[in-house]
């Protein structure tokens, strides 16, 4: 148990993290090499004010119609991106793990408010999982991949919160927690997940058509 | 888990369609689909397809959608996941009934109204999707019957209704005679060079609308502007090409277009009322040629009307009586904003404007454009029911008054009168140039 403790806090962690950077930069590179070899013109419509002001509506909760329209699925939303972004990142043990590792100093969150917030992921992943079952036109456009997303996405959260209440086989579910933690970095570039890399090129590019040549609101 | 792509219920004979799949094999259709997706498409649509978290929030932004009791076949998405996401998975390895499929849906089942994009977190542009497959099924020779006559008589006539070169003239000459019962001095200039502005009109007017030309005659006498029209091929500025993939058809029309006004040493160009020229011109035509905004500027009616009314220009006699409505066209709204300028003409010229809801860019679709009218009468019933939530916000907006229905866009004029008549709504559907005409002051 111990040795593979050591190899997924050690090795595997660096290849995580190196996946996930080199990834996301790959992938980020590729998609601009692909704009300059076949659709150059698209640089040539890029505003920042109208990319900022596309991108300024769809991060502030209901500041977009189709968010007014969907107001439980926006709270949801919202809730799950924050907590999902902010509670790994600045986790009490997590920072004592950036200190120790880099040497980087961060701000960390409250042990009861990151247990909230470990809780809210969870809760919004069931949220999600029901709606991909419930809803007719979500149901439709959902494929094997889209449950196996969500499940990796909670993983991490539903392992780490067992693991730091050392409710039941702390070391097994501290390795599965740092395991599960890992393929979901690894996965961020090469699934669906790179929304996350992607979503504010698309909103740009959406926001500067709107802006710059169709003089319309995007939201 | 994932259902199933499900076969659409009824298949409605087309002759474009069913000639050009009996003369396809599965090889090619693989390599045509493999030849668009690797060589004609880029990051747009490589991101559009990776980025989709498949959660369905595009789905309200669908006017068939919604009228067609929300089934997810109709979603934005739902249309994408049957015809690009198959294809891209099974690497253009599909049949010949998907395809017939796949035609059906990106064809008339989709306006390209770009109304989803404002509904996707992620602003994907299914309208781009669904173009990229009517581009994939124009190279296999899949297009419905109908469109494809139109984009014919664009490439023999340059315009999209087989009319002759000497009609042309004609027709105008025609209406300057009648006007001129009305206006003893009225003219329609032909081939003045040099003069501020080229009014171009879509092929229709002079096929069968051809008062449109006449009440835009007295518009320009009235307001005493420096204009002309061609007598030469160039004068339609419509597109059929653009809707069904021929680009390169799109783009010998818009080249002759500009070709035109540029030979006519114009300053700008003016359009009558309609939304899919305008989008030819303004975005689609003049970028497939290398423009990135239009080589001379190009006008809409609206605009050309705001700029009337406001410079004093034209002067309103007696304002119109009856309430009005009035609905955004995609092209001209979603597509070049000119929704409050509209609303100024409107105000302008009516007693009371009753505003329907949703409007301006959130507006639903007429269900008309994007090709699918032109698609013919083998669709009717498809965009007649695909729009009852059209009729019910033109029902709401009756019930609070509204009597007259103005549409800038020819589109969207014929979707309406279809909407109009089939739901019992009774409205009078006009152009704004109808009523300015009728209430302009007139020497």
């Amino acid at each position: 148990m111990h040795d593979i403790y050591q190899f997924v806090s050690g090795p595997l962690a660096r290849l995580a993290f190196t996946v996930f950077v080199i990834g996301s930069l790959y992938r980020l590179v590729q998609m601009f090499v692909l704009v300059y070899r076949k659709e150059k013109f698209i640089f040539s419509f890029m505003s920042w004010k109208y990319s900022l002001r596309s991108i300024f509506h769809w991060i502030i909760p209901f500041a977009a119609v189709n968010m007014q329209q969907q107001p439980i699925m926006t709270l949801v939303t919202f809730t799950f991106h924050i907590c999902l972004l902010v509670t790994p990142v600045f986790l009490l043990s997590h920072a004592v793990l950036w200190e120790e590792r880099w040497n980087i100093r961060l701000w960390s969150l409250p042990d009861q408010l990151s247990d909230i917030m470990t809780l809210a992921v969870i809760g919004c992943c069931f949220f999600f999982w029901g709606r991909r079952i419930k809803l007719p036109e979500v149901r439709y456009l959902t494929f094997a991949s889209d449950y196996a997303l969500l499940g990796m996405v909670a993983a991490p959260f539903v392992t780490g919160l067992i693991a730091y209440h050392q409710w039941i086989d702390y070391p097994f579910f501290m390795i599965l927690h740092i395991l599960s933690g890992e393929i979901l970095l690894m996965a961020v570039p090469f699934t669906r997940l790179s929304h996350m890399l992607f979503w504010p090129f698309t909103r740009a590019y959406m926001g500067s058509e709107f802006g710059n040549v169709r003089h319309a609101r995007d939201w | 888990m994932n259902e199933p792509v499900k076969k659409v219920a009824e298949i409605i004979p087309d002759e474009g369609i069913d000639a050009g799949l009996a003369r396809l094999t599965e090889d090619r259709i693989e390599n045509t689909i493999l030849r668009v997706l690797n060589g004609e498409t880029g990051a747009r649509l490589k991101v559009y397809v990776e980025t989709c978290i498949h959660c369905g929030l595009c789905s309200e932004g669908c006017h068939y959608y919604l009228s067609y009791d929300k089934d997810p076949r109709y979603s934005p998405a739902g249309k994408v996941k049957q015809t690009l996401w198959e294809m891209i998975r099974k690497k253009g390895r599909v049949d010949k009934a998907f395809m017939r499929q796949a035609v059906v849906i990106a064809a008339t089942q989709c306006n390209m109204c770009k109304r989803c994009a404002m509904y996707c977190p992620f602003g994907i542009d299914v309208a781009y999707l669904m173009s990229v497959v009517r581009r994939i099924t124009h190279l296999l020779g899949l297009t419905p019957q109908y469109i494809q006559a139109t984009a014919h008589s664009h490439s023999v006539n340059m315009n999209q209704m087989w009319i002759k070169e000497d009609e042309w003239p004609d027709t105008l000459q025609w209406q300057e005679d009648e006007a001129r019962s009305e206006i003893p001095h009225l003219r329609i200039p032909l081939e003045k060079e040099g003069a501020d502005i080229m009014y171009s009109v879509i092929g229709p007017e002079p096929k069968f609308q051809a008062q449109l030309i006449y009440q835009a005659a007295v518009i320009m006498n009235v307001a005493g502007v420096n204009w002309t029209m061609p007598a030469t091929p160039g004068w339609d500025n419509s597109d059929m090409a653009m809707f069904t993939g021929d680009n390169e058809l799109m783009g010998r029309i818009k080249r002759v277009h500009f070709e035109t006004a540029g030979r006519l040493k114009v300053k700008k160009i003016v359009m009558g009322e309609c939304g899919h020229a305008f989008r030819s011109v303004y975005d689609m035509g003049n970028r497939w040629l290398g423009w990135k905004m239009p080589p001379i500027p190009v006008f809409h009616a609206i605009e050309f009307y705001y700029d009337m009314i406001r410079e004093g220009r034209i002067r309103i006699a007696q304002k119109y009586a009856e309430p009005v409505t009035f609905h955004d066209p995609c092209n001209v709204v979603r597509g070049r904003g000119l929704h409050e300028k509209a609303r100024y003409v409107v105000n302008a010229m009516c007693d009371t404007l009753i505003e329907m809801h949703p409007n301006r860019e959130h507006n639903y679709c007429c269900c008309a454009g994007g090709g699918v009218i032109n698609c013919g009468p083998p669709y009717k019933m498809v965009r007649i029911d695909g729009n009852r939530i059209k009729a019910e916000q033109l029902f709401a907006v009756k019930a609070r008054g509204a009597r007259t229905l103005i549409a800038p866009c020819h589109n969207c004029h014929s979707g309406l009168e279809d909407i109009n008549h089939y739901y019992g709504l009774e409205m009078n559907i006009k152009f704004i140039g109808d009523i300015l005409y009728q209430v302009m002051k007139k020497p």
